[in-house]
């Protein structure tokens, strides 16, 4: 009963890899609205952005895209962005817009916990967070929390981060909400061992370059992910 | 929470935000701190050289008295020094034993390098592909100083695409790092921090111009690229009635064509499209080759306090040579953009920022 969240770029192909990540399994899906300097991500999403756009995929294509997959599948879908799309295109715009196209809520990966809080959205922790950083962020978090295994930028690792324990029990101290665990995790090993601590796992990276081979790919890949974490899943009540 | 006016804040991943609270503690208890100050002020004088001189330029510019901060005597050869003495004592205040850096021009590079090397510290210098190419000797020199010097491949493979790859490793080792940025961008405290390591330009420059002249000048000029030497140049001025100018390149003016945006961890002007995705800079001169600047010039800019203009590439290597040819002294490409506009001013006295020397450059006037 733990719930899988799988992030894809945005792009032409995007409502059919959502729609071939949820066959798989998937319970939420993220979409990446490319930013053309993304610190927080490592080489592969860093290069999916500028793929996306050198192919078009400016904010008013990325909510087109949101629509477009609202359409075709039923899960929560997140988009994930930078805070330099949202500066341009207007904070309440964004959100309004967003949730319009099909949005539940938003990942804002440059906006950490206390600024801009009339900004619903989901808040992201990091093993470095202070006990008062993770209380801040569980006061001001849309649904859950989002775990981040690593210190370090999103990318595939060799083995699960051994300060995510650590943190979903600083974090469990204080807030109730699901913990979903991301950064770092790829293979299913991964997705069961950070799943066994938290309520759900978020993938990125991987996903990312699995769904270049297509759809059947990403799903095939997703179910390895959905059954090394078993079946179902706990989706927060809105 | 902005700092600036609508400007700065701190716009970085979460992870970042306890190590930039941790730099912001210490740096505010080393501001007050007079065995701070008494530390740099002796670095500065015994390794770095100053105070650096103020000259006059008669020949360059004979129907103005003009006078040149020699930042270009400063050890290392720019003005970089000044920043990097104070940030890496602070990083020995917090226990850092490994240094970070990005780099355009290389001389916040060597800068680095340079006092890593001094107080025995892991050095990490990220410098974009071409900057590599077209500023050989400082890539050379970091080396020698025993620096790695890691080059970045992607994007306009300049200063843009070095800090961002300085900031994904700071995020990776921010427990064991400091992240020795050069110029008044990225996120809170930076621009504050180097803009008062920096501050010593305008204090000196202040003083010498009053004991040269017996009184305040009628403008400063400094050349803009992230704005650090700028910044200071302006501190020492910023509550006299003196004009107050930023000279930026013109193909890479944050301030004169940008729009407000978030890059590199902070809210200033950049160039950027509608939608927020930043644009390319180009310049012939690496040090101002960024599409950002940092997020004080963009409140002085609002405000009035400062205005910036802007010279392009054949303009600062006409200036380059004049300033060769008339005073002897080769200026780095970067405060050549200063020395083009020195001309078009109304004021009369002038105090200019020579930020830095330029060896590094003469592959690129020469060739």
């Amino acid at each position: 009963m733990k719930t899988l969240v799988v992030y894809l770029m945005a792009g032409r192909d995007a409502p059919e890899l959502a729609e071939a990540a949820v066959a798989g399994g998937a319970d939420i899906v993220e979409v990446g609205f490319p930013f053309s300097d993304p610190l927080a991500d490592g080489p592969v999403i860093r290069r999916a952005a500028e793929r996306a756009l050198a192919e078009g995929m400016r904010t008013r294509r990325c909510l087109e895209c949101l629509a477009e997959t609202h359409a075709r599948v039923d899960v929560p879908l997140i988009p994930m962005t930078y805070a330099s799309l949202l500066e341009a295109y207007g904070y309440e715009r964004f959100e309004a817009d967003a949730r319009a196209a099909g949005a539940t809520t938003l990942i804002v990966a440059d906006l950490p916990a206390g600024e801009r809080p009339e900004l619903r959205r989901v808040q992201l922790v990091a093993p470095t967070s202070t006990d008062e950083r993770i209380q801040i962020a569980a006061r001001h978090t849309d649904g859950w929390l989002y775990l981040v295994t690593v210190t370090g930028t999103t990318g595939a690792r060799e083995r699960l981060s051994p300060s995510l324990a650590g943190l979903v029990a600083r974090t469990r101290a204080f807030s109730d909400l699901p913990l979903y665990a991301g950064f770092g995790i790829s293979t299913p090993e991964h997705a069961a061992e950070a799943a066994e601590l938290t309520d759900g796992i978020v993938v990125g990276s991987r996903a990312v370059e699995v769904a270049e081979d297509g759809p059947d790919a990403l799903q095939a890949y997703v179910e390895t992910l959905r059954s090394a974490i078993g079946a179902g899943a706990i989706i927060p009540a809105r | 929470m902005l700092t600036y006016g609508a400007y700065g804040g701190r716009f970085v991943p979460e992870t970042l935000i306890p190590a930039l609270d941790e730099l912001e503690q210490a740096w505010n208890e080393a501001k007050d701190d007079p065995a701070f100050a008494l530390e740099l002020d002796e670095l500065g004088r015994a390794f770095g050289g100053r105070p650096t001189p103020l000259m006059r330029a008669e020949r360059f510019a004979p129907d103005k008295r003009l006078y040149l901060k020699r930042e270009d005597l400063l050890h290392t050869g720019a003005h970089k020094l000044n920043n990097a003495l104070g940030q890496a004592v602070l990083a020995r205040r917090l226990g850092k034993r490994r240094i970070v850096a990005e780099t355009g021009a290389g001389q916040h590079g060597v800068a680095t390098a340079t006092v890593c090397a001094k107080f025995g510290l892991d050095c990490v210098v990220y410098m974009g592909a071409e900057d590599m190419g077209r500023q050989r000797p400082n890539v050379e020199r970091m080396h020698v100083l025993g620096a790695e010097v890691v080059p970045v491949e992607y994007g306009t493979r300049t200063l843009r695409e070095a800090t961002s790859e300085a900031i994904r490793d700071w995020i990776a080792n921010v427990e064991t790092t400091h992240y020795l940025l050069g110029s008044c961008v990225g996120p809170h405290p930076y621009p504050e921090l180097v803009r008062e390591l920096q501050a010593v330009i305008g204090r000196e420059a202040r003083a010498q111009v009053v004991e040269a002249e017996g009184r305040l000048p009628d403008a400063a000029i400094a050349c803009v690229g992230g704005g650090s030497n700028a910044i200071g140049l302006f501190a020492g001025f910023l509550d006299d009635d003196v004009e107050l100018v930023g000279v930026e390149a013109a193909n890479a003016a944050s301030l004169g064509s940008g729009r407000a945006g978030v890059l590199h961890g902070a809210r200033s002007s950049l160039l950027a499209d509608e939608d927020g995705q930043v644009l390319d800079a180009e310049s012939i001169s690496a040090g101002l080759d960024y599409p950002g600047v940092g997020p004080e010039h963009a409140f002085l800019r609002d405000s009035g306090r400062a205005r910036y203009v802007q010279a392009t590439d054949e303009e600062a290597l006409a200036a380059f040579r004049r300033l060769a040819e008339t005073e002897g002294i080769l200026p780095a490409l970067e405060p050549a953009h200063a020395l083009a506009r020195v001309a078009d001013l109304d004021a009369e006295l002038v105090v200019l920022c020579l930020s830095g020397r330029g060896d590094k450059d003469l592959a690129q006037v020469t060739g």
